[in-house]
């Protein structure tokens, strides 16, 4: 009986999350017929590829105790100068990389201002986020590249039914719960986020931790970059805004806890997709755009509200003294 | 008279995942007495203080105060029945203020809910002032000492008015003469009829306030009794369930060459002058008051805290400490005795860690043994006794004593020929303690060596070979095992005495 109640404990704490992405699923088929063909699936899929790779991106950033908030922006900074180097006759391949070096370059700057300045991240990646995107509008003057010719094979392809973009999702997913489960980095993630000082007492190199999260972030937001441009046929200096802030929403949804410590790909893998079936079944029932927007953003409260409970009785049963500290928050 | 019981549990019950916490317990405390809690390290005694405390509810039992039957929700409603809690881990924010911290939860607001900044000031001024403490309403938390906000705790505690107060292990940092002071101030609020539940684990301390002891065993209540009708050996074999032959199990050790030597140790402002060496096959203490500075040395070996010069030699050969890896590489390793802020990771398992100081044991040829890591985990755990429900149970759910030991195994995984142990028995039961030294007896008898920092001199004078003693930022004394006395060593740590004038 003990026993039974323990394992459905840790049953329920463990696989939630993709019992909920199941439901999800179940009842948006049931409530709309087009939900279930392959077209609207794939369709899905390949909307959500771009957001979800930032999102992985986001989940061992914020494991590690910090975050990204200039994904959005560096995001179509890479994605416009890959662009631009194509349509300037470089191959495919070189306009890729030069994508994933932007992303690259942009996180290095958060990470030196957050590393070895010791800025936090929010304000850091959020200046970030003003630069990259001044950057991209003054380097296309604020006009859209538009006719990309054969670059769109990356983002519009597909390889059988499989549309390219899932392809790089699926091998970015794998690679990141390659990291988080089979690495020494991605186990130091953990540990720095959980408690720096600890971490730091135990040997682990913090400075470098952080150097490659954010290195890795950068790789995936030029990735993405390419991946969106490809998609809508453009380089869009405006394009992909507010996008951290999907990917953030899969990933805290997907049972990361912001303060640091504990995260799962597969967890961030299903939180991006109750996003994106919330978002589709809305469209497809014809939900008014506006109150998209507000369920939107009461699920993200709904996720913070949740992450925050957990981690109290967490934290509760851990010191037994959270509930002392509660009411000054509430007086201040 | 049965009127004269404060507080009653009767068949209190509680389990977490994979463990009995508390079996059928029945414990009653009496007004205006101490009444002390003893027993090993996850015998369930903070789990029971919680529980009064309102933070966990019980599988089932009552709760009664005044022989009234009450439901403590929350340490809200705790304190609303005049209950009030001394915490075991000190659990702060480094930012925060002294003010802030005594403060905490009960601000003093006007109708707007402005705070009343003047008045926290100057009432913390004057509870500081009352206490004799050194320092401002405004000093951050984090420049403090463990010893200083462990103090701060208790005085905090005491200024509310409550009628039953729990202490779980509120002398595990503080300095003797704080102690005192803490003892002064239990006496002074059982003259008012207070009734205060007293958890340690040192044992001699616990005869000098006690009425009454109860011992805990693995879930459940051994015994109860008053004071008079135990001493410290029945206590211990309650406890541990067999006696325990002497307490300081110390056992000579070959002594070979230098193994680690220390010249001229330098940190402006921190520490001056320092210099030591330790042996193979020793164990080297380190006695002092708190803030002598044994610490800050022993961080700044580590490579924790940069040092300004010196020199500093592992087997002969000169070694450049930059940072911690830099004397892991060098088989040197330091258990610290802050174990909430520098050595456990709350949230994630025992076994991650144990495995955190030597990832290469377990990750390697591109992925994660994960096979490999339990078994040397398990191993570990078998040889320092820890007592975990799983190998995959969050460390922060383990009781202090067992995170102790999780973090000693840690250590012991990376098979150190230095281990530095800082305030290592702090918070540990004796059977523990006695598996603790036997540990750093085996340890040295393999040619290694042990530095341990305690403020327990008999634990000192117990176990180690040679003491250096430091006061103020310096070694001012060097005792070899046949000079040691409490005497002595209290003389060069008040600094009413140094090396030259015994010469
Ligand atoms: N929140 C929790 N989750 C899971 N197990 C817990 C939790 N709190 C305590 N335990 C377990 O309950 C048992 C009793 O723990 P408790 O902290 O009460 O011991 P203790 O007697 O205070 O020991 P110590 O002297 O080391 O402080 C231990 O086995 C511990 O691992
Ligand atoms: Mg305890």
């Amino acid at each position: 009986m003990d026993f039974r109640s323990n394992f459905w404990s840790t049953f329920k704490k463990k696989y939630s999350i993709y019992m909920i992405l199941t439901i999800l699923f179940v009842v948006c088929s049931f409530a709309n017929e087009n939900f279930l063909s392959v077209n609207n699936l794939t369709n899905i899929s390949r909307q959500l590829a771009v957001t979800t790779i930032l999102a992985f991106g986001e989940t061992m950033l914020i494991i590690s105790g910090m975050l990204d908030l200039s994904a959005g922006s560096v995001l179509a900074l890479s994605g416009v100068f890959s662009v631009y180097v194509y349509k300037n006759g470089a191959s495919l391949l070189v306009a890729v990389l030069v994508g994933i070096l932007t992303g690259i370059i942009c996180n290095l700057i958060n990470v030196l201002m957050i590393s070895t300045f010791k800025a936090p991240p929010f304000i850091a990646t959020l200046s970030m986020m003003t630069m990259a995107r001044g950057l991209a509008l003054l380097f296309t003057k604020g006009q859209n590249i538009l006719q990309l010719g054969d670059y769109v094979i990356l983002g519009q392809g597909s390889i059988g039914v499989i549309p390219i973009p899932v392809i790089f999702l699926a091998a970015i997913a794998v690679l990141t719960w390659y990291i988080l489960n089979h690495t020494r980095f991605g186990r130091s993630l953990y540990a720095v986020g959980g408690n720096e000082e600890a971490a730091i007492a135990s040997g682990i190199n913090v400075h470098k931790v952080k150097y490659l999260a954010f290195v890795i972030n950068g790789i995936f937001v030029g990735l993405a970059g390419v991946l969106f441009m490809s998609r809508v046929n453009a380089g869009l200096p405006n394009g992909a805004i507010n996008y951290e802030f999907t990917a953030l929403t899969a990933a805290i949804i997907g049972g990361t806890s912001f303060s640091g410590g504990i995260g799962t790909a597969g967890g961030t893998l299903a939180g991006a997709f109750i996003v994106g079936f919330l978002d589709n079944i809305m469209n497809l029932t014809n939900v008014d755009s506006y109150v998209q927007q507000i369920i939107r953003g009461a699920i993200i409260a709904f996720a913070v509200i949740y992450d925050i409970r957990s981690k109290n009785k967490r934290t509760k049963s851990m010191l037994g003294r959270i509930e002392d500290k509660q009411p000054e928050k509430k007086t201040a | 008279m049965e009127t004269n019981i404060k507080l009653r549990v009767s068949q209190i019950e509680k389990s977490f995942p994979g463990v009995k916490a508390l079996d059928k317990i029945d414990f009653a405390v009496k007004k205006g007495t101490v009444h002390v809690l003893c027993g090993e390290n996850g015998a369930g005694k903070s789990t029971l203080m919680k529980i009064i405390n309102g933070i966990y509810q019980p599988d089932s039992g009552q709760i009664f105060i005044d022989e009234k039957p009450v439901k403590i929700n929350n340490p809200m409603q705790a304190k609303n029945l005049g209950i009030s809690m001394i915490f075991q881990e000190l659990n702060y924010v480094p930012e925060m203020t002294v003010e802030e911290n005594v403060f905490l939860g009960n601000l003093p607001v006007n109708k707007f809910g402005k705070v009343n900044w003047k008045e926290v000031r100057e009432r913390t001024k004057a509870l500081l002032e009352a206490e004799n403490l050194p320092y401002s309403p405004t000093t951050l938390l984090k420049d403090l000492t463990v010893s200083d906000i462990q103090m701060l705790e208790i005085i905090k505690a005491v200024s509310n008015k409550s009628e039953i107060i729990i202490m779980d292990e509120p002398t595990s940092a503080i300095t003797l003469k704080e102690v005192e002071k803490l003892f002064q101030k239990i006496r002074e609020l059982k003259a008012r009829g207070v009734s205060i539940i007293y958890i340690s684990h040192k044992l001699d301390e616990i005869f000098q306030i006690a009425d009454e002891i109860t011992v805990f065993r693995d879930g459940t209540v051994v015994d109860s009794r008053p004071k008079d009708q135990l001493d410290i050996e029945t206590v211990i074999s309650l406890m541990v369930g067999r006696k325990l032959t002497n307490t300081y199990p110390k056992e000579e050790a070959p002594i070979g060459e230098n193994l680690l030597e220390v010249e001229n140790l330098n940190s402006t402002g921190v520490f001056y002058d320092v210099n030591f060496h330790v042996k193979k096959g020793e164990i080297v203490g380190f006695a002092g008051l708190v803030g002598a500075g044994r610490t800050e040395v022993m961080r700044a070996l580590f490579g924790l805290d940069p040092i300004t010069s010196g020199n500093v030699k592992i087997k002969g050969k000169k070694v450049n400490i930059k940072k911690v890896k830099d004397s892991i590489e060098n088989g040197m390793v330091m258990l610290s005795e802050d174990r909430r802020r520098y050595g456990i990771i709350p949230m994630r398992s025992v076994k991650e860690n144990t495995t955190i100081s030597d990832l290469k044991k377990v990750f390697y040829r591109f992925r994660n043994h994960s096979n490999v890591e339990r078994k040397i985990v398990s191993e570990m755990f078998k040889t320092l006794k820890v007592k975990t429900p799983t190998l995959e149970t969050v460390i922060a759910s383990l009781s202090g004593g067992n995170q102790q030991k999780v973090l000693l195994a840690k250590w012991m995984l990376r098979n150190p020929d230095i281990l530095i142990l800082d305030e290592p028995t702090r918070g540990i039961d004796v059977g523990a303690k006695y598996e603790i030294y036997k540990l750093m007896n085996g340890f040295v008898q393999e040619g290694k060596a042990v530095i341990m920092v305690s403020s327990e001199l008999p634990e000192l004078i117990g176990m180690c070979d040679r003491i250096y003693v430091m006061s103020k930022g310096t070694i001012t004394g060097e005792l070899k095992r046949e000079e040691f006395s409490q005497e002595l060593i209290m003389k060069y740590a008040t600094g009413t005495l140094t090396s030259n004038e015994v010469k």
